[in-house]
């Protein structure tokens, strides 16, 4: 019998277990092929979400749905902590001491915010990159009169658009509040443009102007004063708030250290192409685990599970396994709370925002609606 | 080239070869030395820029091949 073992059952991990398990529906049922997942949670959410509940458009039960329900039913769910990758035994070895042996491993643990790093803004600011965090956001938003509201970009950060939406979205909920003339719109980025990427950074640099919002450049989050309510940057520039706002930097699941598999921020080694990790043939890595230098997006790693599981298929009935990823990504921008437009590039072609439509984010909506369908291995 | 750590950034659209940069440079220690491999020309000044507005220190600007190779160190 050969065994998968997919760690992580976000939409990268559920994708791959659902396409394989499709395609080799005869050899999971007769015992040839075991396909597990292992997840920390039994629930699957739809991280995405994080940002409409912190304007109270979404709550947080719309936001998942039981990970057993996605799974085809012929993948074995484990519900619980790993502790530790062996790659000499080639197991995972579980927080209760139970081992999970694997021929091919798939590591889609994804990554966690890190807000801890910048001293103070745990305390002082806001995130909406946790369940909690867009609740606790949602209550300051409720409550807020008006005032300076700065929202700032710490790196590596997922979801790269989410500071342009969240930026143009409290604008536009601010007004929509009566709010708008009591409150101040500032937004910091880490490089010498306002997105990093410069199709993006043209588009919405006059539409700042336009809009009246702030912005500072080369702007590294270093620390927040909650106290007198001021965030300094790496490179030494100091802002006022009344409300603060991060897109906090992020790091790998500490698994990834206990198994000594990652670099200091716990991103795995990973082939661009092959998505294997460097020096392994059957340990693939996928979404935000990986150090590729790409976005950190529920998209990267649908497109990458594609080529995982192609890649495990074809292994499996006696390939070689060289399906090619080409650095796909794919994202909506909401622009607003009515207009949105996309992106799509790989490592060969940059993007072309399109003019923002309401067509789009209506589509938007629907996908946020339709996504289940996504880790389904359907959409 | 043991003791440099290599980030291949070439065709990274987005974060981009910079953030790749900060990225290394805020999880490792002081001292260590970046090459940071971009497949865009505006890597060569942009690079340098912000590693001047951060206190840090650029050891190599070069091109080879149509790759822009930064090597910077960190410095505090």
């Amino acid at each position: 019998m050969q065994r998968i073992v997919i760690l992580g059952g976000g939409v990268g991990g559920t994708i791959v277990a659902n396409q394989v398990a499709r395609q080799m529906g005869t050899e999971l049922r007769t015992g040839a092929l075991d396909i597990t997942v292992i997840s920390e949670s039994a629930q699957h959410v739809y991280q995405p979400m994080f940002l409409y509940i912190a304007f109270d458009q979404v709550v947080p039960a719309e936001a998942q749905k039981p990970e057993r329900d996605i799974l085809d039913r012929h993948v074995h769910l484990k519900v619980g902590n790993a502790e530790r990758i062996d790659r000499e035994a080639q197991a995972v070895i579980m927080q209760d001491g139970e081992k999970i042996s694997y021929d091919y491993l798939v590591i889609a643990t994804g990554s966690r915010p890190a807000p801890e790093t910048i001293p103070g803004l745990t305390e002082g600011g806001h995130i909406f990159y946790t369940e909690e965090g867009a609740l606790k956001l949602r209550e300051a938003l409720h409550n807020f009169q008006g005032g300076r509201i700065v929202v700032t970009v710490g790196v590596p950060h997922k979801c790269p658009v989410a500071p342009l939406e969240f930026t143009f979205m409290v604008q536009e909920w601010m007004k929509a509040r009566g709010l708008g003339d009591k409150t101040e719109l500032v937004y910091t980025y880490p490089i010498g443009r306002i997105h990093s990427l410069e199709p993006v950074a043209n588009w919405a640099t006059p539409v700042f102007a336009e809009r009246g919002i702030e912005s500072h450049i080369y702007f590294n989050p270093e620390n927040v004063d909650p106290a007198k309510r001021t965030i300094t940057s790496l490179e030494g520039e100091t802002l006022n708030y009344d409300l603060l706002v991060a897109i906090p930097p992020h790091r790998g699941q500490d698994i990834i250290s206990r198994s000594e598999l990652g670099d200091a921020g716990n991103w795995i080694p990973t082939d661009r192409y092959s998505l294997r990790m460097e020096g392994a043939d059957n340990i693939f890595v996928l979404g935000d685990a990986t150090n590729l230098p790409i976005s950190k997006a529920g998209s990267t790693a649908h497109f990458e599970a594609d080529v995982v599981a192609a890649n495990l298929v074809n292994l499996l009935r006696g390939g070689l396994g060289s399906v090619r990823y080409d650095g796909k990504v794919f994202c909506f921008i909401e622009t607003g709370l009515k207009n949105a437009t996309y992106i799509q590039f790989d490592y060969a072609h940059p993007p072309k925002p399109q003019e923002p439509t309401e067509m789009i984010h209506m589509f938007k909506l629907a996908y946020n609606r339709m996504y289940w369908l996504t880790p389904a291995g359907v959409l | 080239m043991d003791d440099i750590k290599v980030i291949d950034a070439r065709g990274s659209f987005c974060p981009g070869p910079l953030m790749e940069l900060i990225k290394g440079i805020r999880q490792e220690a002081v001292g260590t030395v970046f090459e940071i491999w971009s497949s865009d020309a505006g890597s060569a000044k942009d690079i340098p820029e912000w590693v001047a507005r951060a206190g840090h220190e650029v050891v190599q600007n070069r091109e080879e091949d149509g790759i822009y190779k930064v090597q910077v160190k960190k410095v505090r």
